[in-house]
């Protein structure tokens, strides 16, 4: 296997997080369960006439990859590789009500050209003009994470490569809604800022966008290495705490070796126990961080851990807001991450200072 | 030439057939599965012909043997029966005996569940169990948890070109050692929203479709599901199993020419087509059969052939055909039922024919293989292309 080294990231999020000279100085406290993205001023990346047309994933999408290739050095990527839970939700969306509400009559195609899953790697190959690999990832919350393990088998082919890998969802008007009604959300608005401290089930949601330039050479861009990541469909709490204490074996280290672990908690107590469980076990020791109070959860929603292992690496701090227990680490070199969703597409990576 | 990732097991269900078998002798009879739509309820049942698995929902909740309570859509149900079609065909009794990944590709996954139930949704809680299944990857949950597989399990969707591209991913990391053992390919049920869309796009013929005619006037919808079992040189040393014929070449490339469109120099099916001749480290002159994407659009069938020619010369050109006239258009699913499809002209020495072509085409002299005939064979292309510019190409070998 070849060395994977982050490149280059950009991030939109539920929080200011396009601004490279801060990192969550401010953060925004949401107060529903369903929240939008704070939005960059899309005019900078992409031109009126064809911003029309976009919708919110796409805008997010090539917004962030092209945030990520300039902050890369890259001009052209030699694959472009996406992960998306719900895809082109929004135009996905109306399409359908479009079918059911007038009997199949009277639709116009854009709205179904658009709703396709890879419509943002299309849309990123289109604007480029790459006509490389492009392929996308449709694994709920696991979709990032199977992307980056394609963009590293890849590597390892073709270590010469200077890979696209991005996540991306948006929230949609009524399906988002329709998971209040399968309790995947909270039925009533919280306190987003508290999310970690909910005694009820479910979670809340938001959307965003994350791209990363992934190389097999380090470049005075480069700002982590990605040693490895995992994905595993489902399993339980114990499995996943052997499944992570041999994942940091095979890479010659020891629980005592990682810094910092960036976890997944979403406020869910029916499923919150899988971190719960490392966090009073294997990492009692270990300072634990956690995020989705501010982000939301969203099937890419683990792809902003490794936007803040690179921040981490890069300000060699914490903020506050992330920290769920009262351990410090002395230096951060080594950041561990575990995300799951309702006990299943379960990742772990580890992320490495270099 | 490369030695390639050995498949030792297939599975489909398509409108021409239930089994492996129950296709390979519509294909040897040259017997088609396109007709009107008689199990999905949509106003445009009159005005189409589809390629439509001819059993109801219930016929497949009872073969599967699903609980009350499932949550499968359709998609997920021709997926998990052509699924486990493959590993019986690869003698696997215990999926979890060697590192066991499941790829899966969908177009539009749980689709066929969603617009039945998303006006009902709010009124009627017991539907709700199938509101998860708006996530494509939902779709491949639920197979992968009916065949018992819980490790490295993905979904690929790059449109008609997903099935294609999760063959590539599992022969991939079968080659780098990260699987022993990978069950690739992919599933897609008709449904409202895409006879809907594709019908806004005006490419849906209203009678049986005609690859690389002339008159071609659009495809045929279909829905099918096909998955290979593919294992490593070590497994199957271990148990010394038959092989049914190896990947030995895959590439993806893309056109970036049009969200859906395909170019007039078909650019990103010919990096597809010379890339993969790379990675099975062959020249053109070596391929014996090219199962064509040939979806019978005026668009598709002429960027294909003009791809085609610029790979093998239009004077050069082997031997061809589009069996979409069979099945249809069966989307995420093409690539992997037409994977099936040259696993078994490569095993019985057949070319299956492409169906209704009576007119060339004025753009060039290609005339596809019209009528079934025997030719010895040893290694056969296949394409698949999707919306999004997605090309893909695989080569099969005996």
């Amino acid at each position: 296997m070849s060395n994977c080294y982050i490149n280059g990231i950009a991030s939109i999020s539920a929080q200011p997080t396009t601004d490279p000279d801060t990192f969550l100085d401010e953060v925004i406290h949401h107060k529903e369960s369903i929240f939008r993205s704070h939005d960059p001023n899309y005019k900078e990346f992409i031109k009126p006439a064809a911003m029309r047309r976009m919708s919110k994933s796409v805008k997010m999408g090539v917004t962030t990859a092209t945030m990520a290739l300039n902050n890369s050095g890259i001009e052209m990527p030699d694959a472009i590789i996406t992960g998306t839970g719900m895809g082109c939700k929004q135009d996905s969306e109306k399409f359908l009500e479009n079918i059911l509400h007038n009997d199949e009559q009277f639709l116009t195609p854009t709205l179904f050209i658009q709703s396709t899953h890879n419509t943002v790697g299309g849309q990123v190959a289109l604007g480029l003009g790459c006509k490389a690999y492009n392929v996308t990832y449709v694994q709920g919350a696991a979709s990032f994470e199977v992307s980056i393990k394609d963009a590293q088998l890849m590597l390892s082919e073709s270590p010469e490569k200077n890979i696209l890998v991005g996540g991306i969802d948006e929230v949609a008007k009524n399906s988002t809604l329709l998971h209040k009604l399968d309790g995947q959300i909270k039925e009533d608005d919280i306190d987003v800022i508290k999310l970690l401290d909910s005694k009820t089930s479910g979670t809340v949601t938001s959307e965003g966008a994350i791209f990363m330039v992934l190389g097999a050479e380090k470049t005075d861009k480069t700002l982590a290495k990605i040693i490895d990541v995992e994905t595993r469909s489902s399993a339980t709490p114990n499995e996943i705490k052997t499944d992570i204490e041999k994942f940091v074996a095979r890479q010659g280290l020891s629980i005592q070796d990682i810094d910092a672990v960036i976890l997944g908690n979403n406020g869910d107590v029916e499923h919150d126990h899988y971190y719960k469980s490392l966090q009073s076990s294997i990492f009692s020791n270990t300072e634990q961080l956690c995020y989705k109070h501010l982000t939301g959860d969203y099937p890419v929603a683990s792809s902003f851990g490794f936007w803040l292992g690179t921040r981490i690496f890069d300000t060699n701090k914490v903020p506050s807001v992330l920290k769920v227990n009262d351990i410090s680490a002395k230096g951060y070199n080594t950041i561990l991450l575990y995300n799951q969703y309702l006990g299943k597409n379960h990742s772990i990576a580890l992320l490495q200072r270099c | 030439m490369s030695k390639g990732i050995a498949i030792t097991g297939m599975g489909i269900i398509s409108s021409i057939g239930n089994t492996v078998e129950e296709n390979f002798n519509a294909l040897k009879s040259v017997s088609h599965g396109i007709s009107r739509i008689e199990m999905l309820e949509t106003r445009h049942k009159d005005e189409i012909m589809v390629g439509e698995i001819k059993k109801s929902n219930q016929d497949l909740i009872e073969q599967l043997g699903l609980e009350p309570s499932h949550c499968f859509s359709r998609t997920a149900m021709i997926g998990a029966i052509a699924a486990k079609e493959a590993l019986q065909n690869a003698d696997v009794s215990d999926v979890n005996d060697y590192r066991t990944g499941f790829i899966s590709g969908t177009s539009v996954g749980g689709m066929d569940t969603t617009e039945r139930h998303y006006l009902g949704y709010p009124e009627t809680p017991k539907y709700r169990r199938f509101i998860e299944a708006q996530h494509a990857g939902f779709t491949t949950q639920s197979i992968s948890d009916y065949l018992g597989i819980n490790g490295y399990v993905s979904t690929i969707s790059t449109a008609c070109s997903s099935a294609a591209n999760a063959i590539m991913l599992g022969a991939r990391m079968i080659r780098a050692g990260q699987l022993d053992r990978v069950i690739v390919g992919g599933t897609d049920a008709l449904s409202k929203f895409t006879i809907n869309g594709f019908g806004t796009l005006m490419i849906l013929s209203d009678e049986e479709c005609t690859p690389f005619d002339d008159n071609r006037k659009g495809l045929n919808l279909g829905e099918a599901a096909a998955y290979l079992v593919l294992e490593s040189d070590e497994v199957v040393e271990k148990s010394s199993k038959k092989i049914l014929g190896r990947v030995t070449g895959w590439a993806n490339a893309n056109d970036a020419y049009h969200q859906t469109a395909s170019s007039s120099n078909g650019e990103g099916a010919y990096l597809a087509m010379k890339e993969a001749l790379k990675v099975a480290n062959i020249s053109a002159e070596d391929i014996d059969y090219v199962n064509a994407h040939g979806t019978a659009t005026p668009n598709n069938d002429l960027s294909e052939g003009v791809a085609m020619t610029r790979i093998f010369g239009e004077d050069n050109m082997p031997v061809f055909s589009s069996t979409k006239a069979f099945t249809g258009h069966t989307l995420a699913a093409a690539g992997s039922v037409e994977a099936v499809y040259s696993l078994l002209s490569l095993r019985d020495d057949l070319i299956f024919p492409n169906l209704n072509f009576k007119t060339q085409m004025k753009e060039f002299s290609l005339v596809p293989q019209t009528e079934l005939i025997s030719k010895g064979m040893n290694t056969i292309l296949s394409n698949s292309f999707g919306f999004g510019g997605n090309c893909s190409t695989l080569i099969f070998t005996k």
